[in-house]
């Protein structure tokens, strides 16, 4: 009886302790932040960045945070990956200092306060199956294919083989851009829409056939990157601005950037350094001038 | 202390207060799923509400263009949601038979080793993730049927080529998912027919096979439909399987298209929607809601139906 007794005790001491310690633990943490925000070194930078947005700039952002913390080793950021509206949502709200969108901002989002800082620009790839036999695509060629003009890749010079149509779902970034650079906005015929980069990847380089768009910088030699107007997608060319299919890599503050917390200038000033500058291109991104 | 503690008397008061706090805890406890219902119905009419004044209930319901992100935004679900009933209908009618008569063997006339082998290999079917589904899907199911829509519309300029992803792929993975359900239900429908039922159909004459088709299945009736609505619940709300093998394209849902279900709807565009995008997202997930408490609601029937029948 007694050992029933002292164990209910101390099941609901022990629920009181956890619950009070929580709240305990929530408030300081707040203060922390909150002074930590509040101190005005600029050498010794101190206190937390945080980024959500495009699931694309994922490799970009996560870089940047690993390669800013290890210079400003009292900095944390903590990049999330939402997708590009919800991450410009979450910095109008407020929830988070940095919105990341793989697409230039829409004008309700402007008009409400975002403001559009490109960090860099990426390029798009076409990218079919590695037996596929075709090289290069005209713009009319793939103008003609995602709207199911063409089904057959023997109109575009290949073998006598069906052409799948992958693409992403409608809202992604990447989808946005593709169709935008091609105007074929919501014209296209997709037979996949797949919601993630890898899952595209993975569709085209399991399907015969197949045709797919995704960040430049994800390609790898599973699938072949099509030549466009008979220009590779190279970095160079992009650079160039003689490759059609290419899209900026937006960080967005609410607010002009001179009114951020010391932090986020601090990002902002080392994206724009010759260090930051070197980082970006590392991951086969193009920098803004 | 003393052993004067132990007596009733003196324990009375702390006991009654142990009984008390506990019941209390009880109480807190069942509400939480009370709780969490109550929100999730409250949430999803008000997050899925003011779409249908934004757009138009008719628009959204019974419009079949799906164009959420255009200049002139369409946002037409009645492919999609004819995609999930004919989905659903279809995966059915190929899992409900296979389970039914699998539930027949295991419960009738499965040899004791070989039920040995068959039920926990049932019970682990159920227990695989979605998801893992869906890769076998696309490893292993989409290469064939592929293969069998370019023999079938190998001459037909007019078909878009899905690589597989289809209705078809859907329907059949649907079909394996709902298995373990049908199976488990209708298994132990079949075990709860009395006795005497199956010694007196034999005793009259009548051969194994037909005392299972004409007085077993009959009499476990109610048990086996509950195992097709809770069947019905589960394909119709399952979202990862079906949007790795589907295709996704907003399609008339015939069985080489690329089809997307109310559940794909909401989970692929759910992360990059924006404005009336995703409030439209949030009304077709109360249309799925609403299915879902119909299906709820029939099964309730059902099953109060069934305990009225076992009284009488």
């Amino acid at each position: 009886m007694r050992i029933k007794k002292l164990a209910a005790l101390l099941l609901v001491s022990l629920l009181t302790v956890s619950v009070l310690s929580a709240c305990g633990k929530k408030s300081e943490d707040n203060s922390n932040t909150n002074t930590s925000s509040g101190s005005e070194s600029s050498s010794d930078l101190k206190g937390t960045i945080t980024m959500a947005g495009s699931t694309s700039m994922e490799k970009l952002a996560n870089v940047v945070a690993e390669a800013f913390m290890a210079k400003y080793p009292g900095v944390t950021i903590s990049p999330e990956f939402i997708g590009s509206s919800a991450g410009i949502e979450a910095v109008l709200a407020g929830t988070v200092n940095i919105g990341n969108a793989s697409r230039n901002l829409k004008d309700t989002e402007k008009s409400s306060g975002a403001v559009e800082n490109i960090v860099a620009i990426d390029g798009i790839a076409v990218i079919l199956d590695k037996a596929n036999t075709v090289t290069n695509i005209t713009k009319d060629q793939l103008v003609q294919i995602y709207t199911g003009a063409i089904n057959n890749w023997s109109a575009v010079g290949g073998a006598d083989q069906p052409i799948v149509v992958v693409g992403r779902e409608a809202g992604s970034g990447t989808r946005g851009a593709f169709e935008e650079l091609l105007g074929i906005e919501d014209k296209c015929k997709y037979s996949n829409e797949i919601n993630s980069t890898g899952g595209v990847m993975a569709k085209v380089t399991s399907t015969p056939g197949a045709i797919g768009y995704v960040s430049l910088d994800i390609v790898d030699d599973t699938v072949i990157a099509s030549n466009v107007d008979g220009v590779q997608p190279t970095e160079e060319n992009i650079k160039a601005g003689t490759y059609l299919l290419s899209r900026p890599f937006v960080m967005a503050t609410k607010g002009e950037i001179s009114t951020q917390s010391k932090e986020v200038q601090a990002l902002f000033d080392y994206l724009k350094s010759d260090e930051g500058k070197e980082l970006i291109k590392s991951i086969g991104l193009i920098t803004v001038d | 202390m003393s052993d004067k503690s132990f007596s009733i008397m003196g324990g009375y008061n702390t006991k009654n207060t142990v009984e008390k706090v506990a019941a209390v805890i009880f109480i807190i406890c069942a509400f939480f799923a009370v709780l969490a219902v109550f929100s999730i119905s409250l949430y999803m009419i008000i997050s899925g509400t003011p779409a249908i004044f934004e757009v138009g209930l008719v628009d959204i319901l019974f419009s079949t263009t799906w164009a959420p992100t255009a200049a002139d935004p369409s946002y037409g679900i009645l492919y999609v949601i004819l995609t999930s009933i004919i989905g659903t209908s279809m995966a059915i009618l190929i899992g409900v038979p296979i389970g039914v008569m699998t539930a027949v063997f295991l419960a009738e006339t499965a040899p004791k080793r070989l039920a040995g082998i068959v039920k926990p290999a049932v019970e682990l079917l159920a227990g695989i993730p979605s998801v893992v589904y869906g890769l076998l899907g696309i490893l292993i199911l989409n290469p064939i049927i592929y293969k069998l829509e370019m023999t079938i519309f190998k001459n037909d300029p007019a078909h878009q080529f899905t690589g597989g992803s289809n209705l078809i792929s859907a329907v059949l993975v649907l079909a394996v998912m709902i298995l373990p359900t049908v199976i488990n239900i209708s298994e132990s429908a079949l075990k709860a027919v009395p006795k005497h039922y199956k010694q007196a159909s034999l005793a009259l004459g009548a051969t194994h096979i037909q005392t299972i088709f004409k007085v077993l299945i009959p009499a476990a009736k109610s048990g086996i439909v509950t195992a097709i609505v809770l069947g019905v619940g589960r394909a119709i709300g399952e979202a990862m399987a079906i949007s790795l093998v589907a295709g996704n394209g907003a399609n008339v849902p015939l069985p080489f298209n690329s089809v997307r279900f109310l559940t794909t709807a909401v989970v692929s565009e759910m992360s990059y929607a924006a404005d009336t995008h995703k409030r439209v997202l949030f009304t077709i997930g109360l249309v799925l809601f609403s299915f879902i408490m119909i299906i709820n609601l029939v099964l309730n029937k059902i099953m109060k139906g069934g305990k009225k029948n076992a009284d009488s």
